[in-house]
């Protein structure tokens, strides 16, 4: 499927690209078909400001704090902020999906309003012990929050294609390998926190470096990924009604489990191994469309657990509470016994925001801020946030399916499905679904890395639903402009070698699937294009390219 | 690649309803037992906010909720017991961080006010606009008996316990447990205090926090006997004129194991005692071959029917279950006889076996609530005597209140009552890794006055109190049974 380039820009390169009546009849209707939709994410984003101003404002009440118009400007200057973000959003990517910023919006004000609650608690308590005055956490989510608008903003700017970051796909995964395996090498002292080695302590400031690691090996994973799909699709046997891959193939699967046990052992993080080969499996099997990868992936990871269960006693012992938390009370399964507590007492309607007593259980603002939530907003509050993640993951699952390139598929994709499983594993965690893993919740827990990875995150997916809903003919904004540069049909800009291009003299010859199977564009002009191929002419073409199958 | 898209997508769905399917089951499947749960302080704090009901005892207040003194407390009721270690066995502590114990734990949905037999009057509270408060709890304790028992024992520097109980309903009249703790600070609203007194608590040796008289097992040594000669009474294998070995020691059946007397004399100048006169002295031997001759079986049955082996009693807070052991053999079996070997039980058990001798056989289940009130202290519910069932019989019952008053003339009399006849079994247990070394545990079980018994009493004195190991349980148990069943009597012990 071609589409017309823009009119007036013309075609320059490839002679005889369009036709007259297309350019007539098409222009209006692109028009009027495709609205930036950026009114309706304003109004989303205030709606999730004023939600966040009144759970504020039952916090103050119920912990019998004074009620003052201060909290409404606190209201206020959270909504200016997100403001901020938006008018990035409509000046770097306008036609980005309108939910998605909203929803990271609401969860991080959410957190950020327990995050004080239990701040409130932990000065009440100290008070009744004559201790010190502990520092607000909430104070410093504030200011991560802004740190993370401004790498949100930054990648918007700086990754005006998400195509060219194909390019980098190699040196990503080398940086997302450093930065995993960083708290492994460096000593206790500066990585370990409550057993874990996944922080990188420099001073005051901790990290966790995995968090960024998760986004840079989806950058990697896509790009390698749209190379090498045809290595992993090529033959193999069929075996109850699935092809399996030769084992000969199984090499880069092998790599990601042995990096993931690695991570399992030298870190004792079962919630990073976890995250790591959880989105490494699903975009494999996005790509190679062969669920065998998936229950490959599975067999050789529950193998490795298995092992790392009877090795590693850290391990070990997240298991044994998960199976019976109540057994060790006073020893390790106190947090989540504390946890299924708080739940409890919660219990459907919640006892209110400011109400409960979620700083019973240890970490109460970080890795089980959700058993907190649960405690004060109960099953339908909890729902509720589940159900806005579940939209999350899904708007990006949706730009994945827009979007005509391949790379663009599985970058989004994989963030995507980053998102819901990380939720899913932390969650799990903390309502002893699965065993308790110490990661933290995505834009609600307390935690600087974690909230400025996740904003980034969101940037990259609103890059690729921009690129799946901007109609074909519109510049993009931040190419160079001049008109040997209108938008390139993005499907087959990226699914076509150049130097085979020219080989191939029927335009029929072009035919990636993707684009076939994806909701039609905007332009909604299907049938080969007149002329010769497109990928020609178009400016800035990734070297990340994909072939149809 | 859009059918996996969707497909991923799909999982994405699932995932999160496999949360909200185990959030479910959390908060609203598992969420009763998860919230009574005593582990978690969150209901303690939510019920500082309404007055708790308090714990009565004979027109005594043991424990009650009263106004926070401090006005910037966040907690709006502080709890109070009056005379703490006196009751501490019996009400328990009430903790904002380590939750509640006894009779707090026991009765906690009454005295929390959200128990089902105080509904109608909770909707009267809500409609009348009172402040929702807990219900009280009235026990059976005798503050007369409980103290004079309580200072018998500490007065003496005693670690031990004391039961007693009315034998005809089974209320229990006294339950004590020396050394015992105050349960004040850990009812105080400061963490510091409770956190102070908590790990002074669970440090302390002796334990002060264990309740001894339900929560600890022990071996009953020679008070036993009452339970062997039952059985034979029972059985018919033995009589009070039967003439029984005066051996200082006996070979044991089915092994070349001897067990001697307590002082390894013999029991009489001949050959052979009146078993009357076995029991009053307490000689080993004899009861060692009638537990081997009823057999292991007919000892069980009626060990079982008197209470043993059973988990679930509850006063209503939870006693340990008293155990038999396995009785595997002849040997095993002679020497459990005489209440060594593997028998353990609670000195509540030894005072529901004194209980049950002195109502005629027929056994009633122990209780300690009396009465459960409203806020406005009308009877909400009345506890009833409640027969269990029967161990003996009647006469098997006059033949061992005969016994026991031999046992009783027998022994050195400290502490008799003028004009009272009590009926009893002293016993001196060996325990632990060096029985012989280590100063044995020194037991009175009596019940008076013969005839219309009014109290039955159990007295273990752990370590031979300040006797060493020369301590029997007539000298050093007994003056504490007495001064117990005198009290009850009004006597001016």
């Amino acid at each position: 499927m071609t589409r017309p380039t823009a009119p007036g820009a013309g075609a320059p390169g490839v002679p005889g690209v369009e036709r007259p009546a297309d350019r007539t009849a098409l222009r209006p209707a692109i028009a009027a078909a495709v609205s930036t939709r950026r009114g309706v994410e304003l109004a989303l984003l205030a709606f999730a400001a004023v939600i966040t101003t009144g759970a504020l404002v039952l916090v103050e009440a119920n912990q019998e704090q004074e009620l003052t118009w201060a909290l409404l400007y606190l209201g206020a200057a959270y909504l200016a902020l997100l403001a901020l973000a938006h008018l990035a959003v409509r000046k770097f990517a306008p036609y980005a999906d309108p939910l998605v910023l909203p929803l990271a919006a609401l969860l991080n004000g959410i957190g950020l309003v327990m995050i004080h609650r239990i701040d409130l608690a932990r000065i009440a308590r100290a008070a009744s012990l004559g201790n010190e005055e502990p520092a607000q956490e909430a104070v410093r989510q504030v200011g991560w929050t802004a740190i993370g608008l401004v790498f949100f903003v930054g990648v918007l700017w700086l990754v005006p294609d998400h195509r060219t970051l194909a390019r980098y796909g190699y040196t990503a995964g080398f940086v997302g390998l450093i930065l995993l395996a960083l708290p492994a090498v460096l000593p206790a002292s500066l990585s370990e926190v409550n057993g874990a080695r996944i922080w990188i302590r420099v001073g005051p400031a901790s990290i966790q470096p995995g968090e960024f690691a998760k986004i840079l090996f989806v950058v990697f994973f896509a790009s390698f990924l749209v190379v090498k799909r045809d290595l992993f699709t090529s033959a193999g046997k069929h075996f109850l009604g699935m092809t399996f891959p030769r084992p000969r193939d199984l090499g880069p699967l092998l790599v990601a489990w042995g990096v993931a046990m690695a991570v399992l052992v030298f870190e004792s993080d079962l919630g990073t191994s976890l995250m790591f080969f959880g989105i490494v499996l699903v975009m494999l099997y996005v790509a190679t469309e062969r669920i065998s990868w998936v229950i490959i992936g599975l067999t050789i990871f529950g193998a490795g657990a298995f092992a790392a269960w009877t090795f590693v006693s850290r391990v070990q012992v997240r298991v044994s509470v998960w199976l019976d938390p109540f057994a060790d009370y006073n020893g390790r399964g106190f947090q989540v016994s504390q946890g299924l507590f708080g739940l409890a007492t919660g219990g459907m309607g919640g006892t209110g925001l400011g109400a409960g007593r979620p700083e019973l259980v240890p970490f109460s603002s970080t890795d089980f801020i959700f058993t907190s939530l649960g405690e004060e907003i109960g099953l339908v509050g909890l729902a509720a946030l589940l159900v806005i993640y579940c939209v999350l993951a899904t708007r990006a699952m949706r730009s994945a399916l827009a979007v005509r390139d391949t790379f663009g598929k599985l970058l989004a994709a994989g963030l995507g499905w980053a998102i819901a499983w990380q939720v899913f594993v932390v969650v799990g965690g903390v309502i002893n679904l699965i065993p308790n893993t110490g990661i933290t919740a995505p834009f609600v827990s307390y935690g600087g890395s974690s909230l400025v990875a996740n904003y980034a995150l969101v940037a990259l997916v609103l890059r690729v639903s921009n690129a799946a809903r901007q109609p074909a003919q519109e510049k993009r904004p931040g190419t160079p402009a001049g008109p040997q540069s209108p938008l390139a049909p993005l499907a087959e800009a990226s699914t076509e070698m150049v130097s085979r291009d020219q080989v191939r003299t029927p335009p029929q010859g072009v035919r990636p699937q993707d684009a076939t199977a994806g909701p039609a564009g905007p332009a909604g002009h299907a049938g080969p294009g007149p002329g010769g191929h497109p990928a020609s002419a178009h400016g800035p073409a990734p070297r990340g390219r994909t072939r149809g199958e | 690649m859009n059918t996996p898209l969707r497909r991923v997508s799909l999982a994405v769905m699932v995932l999160i309803l496999l949360l909200l399917g185990q959030a479910t089951w959390i908060q609203v499947v598992k969420a009763d037992e998860y919230r009574a749960d005593p582990r978690n302080a969150r209901v303690l704090l939510d019920e500082y906010s309404r007055q708790r009901g308090q714990i009565s005892a004979g027109g005594e207040v043991l424990a009650q909720s009263v106004q926070s003194p401090d006005p910037g407390d966040r907690l709006r009721y502080l709890r109070q017991y009056t005379d703490g270690p006196l009751y501490a066995p019996v009400t328990g502590y009430y903790s904002q961080i380590y939750g509640a114990g006894g009779m707090e734990r026991a009765m906690d949905p009454v005295l929390n006010g959200t128990d089902d037999r105080l509904f109608v009057r909770r909707i009267s509270d809500a409609v009348t606009g009172r402040d929702p408060a807990g219900g009280n709890v009235v026990l059976s304790i005798d503050p007369r008996i409980q103290r004079a028992a309580y200072e018998a024992m500490t007065s003496r520097g005693y670690q031990g316990s004391v039961v007693a109980i009315r034998p005809q309903t089974g209320e229990i009249l006294a339950m004590v447990s020396t050394p015992s703790y105050d349960p004040n600070p850990l009812a105080s609203h400061s963490g510091t205090t409770q956190q102070e007194a908590w790990n002074q608590l669970t440090e302390d040796d002796p334990p002060t926090l264990t309740n001894r008289a339900i929560s600890e097992t022990y071996p009953p040594g020679s008070t036993f006997k009452i339970v062997t000669t039952a059985t034979a009474l029972e059985a018919g294998a033995i009589t009070p004129e039967a003439p029984v070995t005066a051996a200082p020691r006996i070979t044991l059946p089915d092994s070349t194991t001897t067990l001697e007397n307590y002082d390894g004399k013999p029991c009489g100048p001949g050959a052979t005692v009146p078993f009357a006169t076995a029991f009053a002295k307490s000689c080993n031997g004899p009861f060692a071959n009638l537990a081997a001759q009823v057999g292991a079986e007919r000892l069980r049955a009626m060990a079982t029917s008197l209470g043993f082996e059973n988990p679930g009693l509850t006063i209503p807070m939870p006693v340990q279950a008293s155990r038999l052991g396995d009785l595997a053999d002849g040997a095993s079996t002679a020497q459990s006889g005489i209440g060594q070997r593997d028998v353990r039980l609670t000195p509540l058990q030894n005072a529901m076996i004194a209980a049950t001798v002195a109502n005629g056989g027929v056994t009633t289940a122990p209780q300690t609530v009396a009465q459960i009130q409203g806020q406005d202290l009308s009877t909400v519910e009345q506890t009833e005597p409640d027969s269990t069932g029967r161990a003996f019989s009647q006469s098997t019952a006059n033949t061992l209140t005969q016994l026991m008053i031999g046992s009783e003339n027998n022994g050195s009399g400290q502490g008799r009552i003028p004009g009272v006849q009590i009926a009893s079994k002293t016993g001196t247990a060996e325990w632990g890794a060096n029985p012989k070394t280590n100063p044995p545990h020194t037991w009175y079980d009596a019940f008076g006055p013969v005839p219309n018994p009014q109290i039955a009493v159990s007295v273990i004195v752990e370590r031979g109190g300040n006797r060493g190991e020369e301590a029997t349980g007539g000298s050093v148990a007994s003056p504490i049974g007495r001064a117990v069943i005198a009290a009850a009597l009004g006597g001016d012990n």
